[in-house]
């Protein structure tokens, strides 16, 4: 009897630690970026937005990653998911169910998954996609400075990769570190966010502020300075997706609130 | 001693509780699946929401009914005004037979302000406190899930103000995305005439 008393007080010990040492290893693995306020480009609303310190991974899920998730969640592999949170190129690009195929690699980003898709993936690793605002704030960083955008060299960089192909089949880790950490924000796929469908583009929604003209016309000659040129590109795109949307070059990692360790 | 085996118990659960909720989803849309929901349907979503009379219902409670659905907060000064004339003016040319087939319901994108009571009172405000009106509100999470399949993209300005697609959408009786008019105080003929189809499909 106290035999197995004891026996149960280390088992229960030995789950304790070793969910710690999972814990800790997550929280290794992400990159912690300190919280900060920055003006992200809204066209005339520009605003201060306050962001609160945050997790990143510091890498885009992989197609590894995500064959992983698909095996332990068989309804949503490429077969099962339902038509409302997946249009008919979800994996596309994967030769099966479950496998990737010749074509396509392990180590590459996951693309051509749904909003949906990601949003599960990330719920089921005890994190979340990240707000757009996060996103956005890490990724005005280049390899030493955590608001890189008034460097006309940052800029360029971005928009030549706009301009280069494919580059959605390289491996992840393939493109700079950045200040917190993280790679890959620029130079390989674009990137779900959260509350992606928080952009407002539709001449509609401009009736709300009485500004009849679509964001297009008025917003770009506004916008405050060319350098958010990039920056634009990536909203627009943002603003013309849906959640069901799977798209050969959009991937997407995770994030946590940094008190939630 | 039992209480750490408990707690030890708790946290199993925890780590393996994705895992768990994924099977119960599993069961959940092989149960829908036999029900006869249909793929594209709304009601796969298994978020609860509660109405202006505090009640708690999930969206497939509204199976069987022609839904129109908009989104709006009751704080709101500009669009929403006339985003509730515009239900109200769809909802007064329904031909007569077919109206106790629809349902006209308001969705809140501010779930945290409005409340079942601020519902509650923006629906008598309104006149809009009966059949076929329902207002209904969820957590965040939910409401952004909703407003992802009916593709209504908004964005809260100020603590106060949100600004969004103003969209009405039709729903057929399977919870399927049918019909959508954009814009405010547009002319809702097509709207209208879409209703009536999707009521005359059994």
């Amino acid at each position: 009897m106290l035999n197995s008393k004891l026996k149960t007080i280390v088992l229960t010990v030995i789950c304790f630690l070793s969910i710690q040492v999972f814990a800790q290893e997550q929280k290794k693995e992400m990159a912690y970026v300190k919280g900060g306020s920055y003006i992200p480009l809204y066209g005339a609303d520009s605003i201060w937005v306050k962001v609160d310190d945050f997790l990143l991974d510091p890498y885009p899920v992989t197609n590894a990653d995500f064959l992983k998730f698909v095996n332990e969640n068989p309804e949503w592999k490429k077969s099962g998911i339902k038509k409302l949170f997946a249009d008919e190129r979800y994996l596309y690009n994967w030769e099966d169910d479950y496998s990737l195929g010749e074509n396509t690699s392990e180590r590459s980003p996951v693309t051509n998954v749904s909003w949906f898709a990601a949003k599960r993936f990330c719920e089921c690793q005890g994190k979340r996609l990240p707000t757009l605002d996060e996103w956005e704030y890490a990724a005005m960083a280049d390899e030493d400075t955590p608001d890189a955008r008034v460097k006309e060299s940052y800029n360029q960089k971005i928009l030549s990769w706009y301009e280069t192909p494919k580059t959605f089949e390289n491996n992840i880790g393939s493109t700079f570190k950045n200040y917190w950490g993280v790679y890959d924000l620029h130079g390989l796929v674009w990137e779900w966010t959260l509350d992606f469908n928080t952009v407002l583009f539709s001449g509609e929604s401009r009736n709300d502020t009485g500004d009849r003209d679509l964001f297009c016309g008025s917003s770009t000659i506004g916008a405050t300075d060319l350098m958010n040129y990039a920056a634009f590109m990536r909203y627009a795109f943002r603003g013309s997706i849906k959640a069901r949307y799977s798209i050969k070059n959009l991937g997407f990692r995770c994030a946590r609130d940094s008190e939630n360790l | 001693m039992k209480k750490i085996i408990y707690f030890a118990l708790g946290i199993m659960f925890l780590v393996s509780s994705c895992k768990q909720s994924a099977d119960r989803a599993t069961e959940e849309i092989a149960q829908k699946s036999s029900e006869g929901i249909s793929e594209m349907s709304v009601y796969n979503l298994p978020s609860t929401w509660t109405n202006q009379n505090n009640e708690d219902i999930q969206l497939k409670d509204l199976k069987g009914d022609v839904l129109v659905m908009v989104m709006i907060y009751t704080s709101c000064k500009a669009a929403c005004p006339r985003l509730v004339a515009d239900m109200r003016n769809i909802e007064e040319k329904l031909p007569n037979d077919i109206k106790d087939e629809v349902k006209m319901i308001f969705v809140s994108i501010d779930p945290e302000t409005d409340t079942p009571e601020r519902l509650k009172a923006f629906a008598k405000e309104n006149f809009m406190d009966e059949d076929p009106y329902i207002f209904l509100r969820s957590s965040i999470e939910n409401t952004r899930e909703f407003a992802a399949v009916l593709a209504v993209n908004y964005k809260q300005i100020t603590p106060m103000d949100f600004s969004h697609s103003n969209i009405i959408s039709v729903f057929n009786r399977q919870g399927e995305l049918v019909f959508q008019q954009e814009g405010l105080g547009v002319n809702s003929d097509n709207t209208i005439k879409s209703i009536k189809e999707t009521v005359s499909k059994k």
